[in-house]
């Protein structure tokens, strides 16, 4: 058990180290991916801060959707992490891999701290945007480190969940078009742009079960003055269990053999 | 336990089902160390499937086979760490360098830090690779690309070498560069070189013995000499043999759209 655990940890943190580096031979996705949250701010976020309709409890709106935007691209990063697996499925470096005496499990992780790791990169992004349009946060270590708990589980949960949708889908076209499906619902059924308070009952419900309500709320509590969530304790406990839960789905659904 | 200190790879009556289909018909044969076996047959002979056995990804229905001693079903990590595997497919990761897709491998077989670099360059300058060490594999040809995915299978030193179709989709150059490495790894560390082909030439040509495969059984296992006599007439080749031993031709089975889809992708993208 301890020498699984501890083969699992090493050999996912060589996986993550590998991903990293195909990442900085070819940073131009990085710079890519920035567009997308820096649009959300910039315009939507300026623009639905002129009408003061949606009840922010004392911030102002760009304040309030700063956290929630950081979330969506962290969680679009990952989404279509599955992609990778198949990918590497199509090719036969899924079945090199396999054949190498490694975890399913550390397959698993390491895919998720790579996406962890790209979602840091959106948030440095975010962060960076945040304070050019001259929107007060809290930046002290404890809620930059809280940051980056947050973002790491969050980003690992939705990478899991796209390996598991992957897994079973099998091709890159079905994929593609259950990602799309899927993101924006979890964007929108989730307190990232509006509060919870302002939703339909049915939605409420939604919202409260949506792993992507609890990243939001802990980065709200942490990067924003004067916000008190539900707790980041309870928010970083949560997406630690449901984290570790889809992990191990994961791997079990993960590709046993490629014909 | 060992039976034999001589025979590496031990198949008795190994069966695969998929469900009323048997796409591997209780097959027995035994490789011994150093040999070059070829496993030569049609697309859909079981050729594959056989391998995906004896690399411990997929289960027999019955039978068993050894590798190194060791049982595929019984202790499939033992296997594990004395085969090295080559897919069909490209296997390599193109956005990687050369040093850290060997470095990879390198370390997921736990090969102890102080010795890792070494055989990483070992291997390089055994591939006559060196100056293409921290170069992105994408950029490489199609011969450098087999032999990179080789150099993968090796750096942990296995005993016996699978190769699922080494060569199909490379130009003739190519093939034979990649062969003239896999047999001076034969000669040097003693390693079993077990591989799959359709291709007849191929497998004449480097093979100490062949295997025959069609429909899920083994028709005949010789070397090609012995098999080329059976087709008993003058100045046969391999595939008069092959003909005289299934009634079939080789190039009759064609596979599914996703196999050929495969093939071709693997071919352009080796090409």
């Amino acid at each position: 058990m301890i020498r699984y655990l501890s083969a699992t940890f090493k050999k996912s943190y060589i996986l993550a180290e590998m991903e990293t580096r195909k990442l900085l031979h070819d940073p131009t996705e990085l710079i890519s991916r920035a567009v997308q949250p820096i649009l959300w701010l910039g315009i939507f976020g300026e623009a639905l801060s002129k009408v003061r309709a949606i009840p922010t409890g004392g911030l102002t709106y760009l304040q309030f959707i700063t956290p929630g935007i950081l979330t969506q691209s962290v969680v679009f990063v990952a989404i279509f992490y599955g992609l990778y697996i198949i990918m590497d499925r199509d090719t036969g470096i899924l079945q090199k891999l396999l054949v190498t005496p490694t975890p399913r499990l550390a397959l698993v992780w390491g895919k998720m701290i790579s996406a962890g790791l790209r979602g840091l990169s959106q948030a440095l992004i975010v962060f960076i945007f945040a304070l050019i349009l001259g929107i007060p946060l809290v930046i002290t270590v404890w809620s930059v480190a809280g940051v980056i708990v947050i973002v790491m589980l969050g980003a690992g949960f939705f990478t899991g969940l796209s390996m598991i949708i992957a897994s079973i889908v099998k091709t890159r076209e079905r994929f593609m078009g259950i990602g799309q499906v899927i993101t924006l619902p979890l964007f929108f059924a989730s307190n990232a742009i509006y509060p919870v308070s302002i939703m339909p009952g049915w939605l409420q419900v939604v919202a409260t079960v949506n792993p992507l309500s609890y990243m939001v709320d802990g980065l709200r509590t942490l990067m924003l003055p004067g916000v008190a969530g539900g707790g980041v304790g309870f928010d970083i406990l949560v997406l630690a269990v449901v984290t570790l839960l889809i992990s191990m789905l994961s791997a079990w659904f993960y590709p046993k053999v490629v014909m | 336990m060992v039976k034999y200190n001589h025979v590496i790879i031990e198949v008795n009556n190994l069966v695969k089902r998929f469900k009323d289909f048997a796409a591997v018909d209780s097959i027995s044969f035994g490789v011994e160390a150093g040999e070059v076996f070829a496993f030569l047959g049609p697309n859909g002979a079981g050729k594959s499937t056989t391998i995906k056995m004896l690399i411990t990804l997929l289960k027999p229905t019955s039978g068993t086979a050894t590798i190194g001693g060791y049982d595929i079903v019984r202790n499939p990590s033992d296997v594990r760490n004395v085969i090295g595997y080559v897919p069909q497919m490209i296997s390599v990761d193109g956005t990687l360098t050369a040093t850290e897709n060997l470095m990879l491998m390198a370390r997921l077989y736990d090969i102890p830090v102080r010795e890792r670099a070494i055989r990483v360059k070992e291997m390089l300058s055994f591939l006559k690779l060196e100056e293409h060490a921290n170069a992105l594999v994408r950029t490489f040809s199609g011969g450098m690309i087999r032999k990179m995915e080789v150099g993968q299978a090796m750096v942990h030193r296995p005993k016996a070498l699978l190769l699922d179709e080494p060569t199909t989709g490379l130009d003739p150059i190519a093939r034979q560069s990649v062969w003239e490495h896999l047999l001076d790894l034969r000669n040097r560390f003693g390693t079993t070189i077990f591989f799959s082909t359709h291709n007849m030439e191929e497998a004449d040509e480097v093979s100490d013995r062949v295997a025959i495969m069609n429909r899920g059984k083994i028709a005949a296992i010789g070397t090609a000499e012995e098999l080329k006599t059976k087709a008993g007439k003058q100045g046969a080749t391999l595939e008069d043999a092959f003909i005289f031993l299934t009634g079939n031709k080789l190039q009759e089975a064609a596979g599914n759209f996703r196999e050929i889809r495969r093939t071709r992708q693997n071919e352009r993208r080796l090409g």
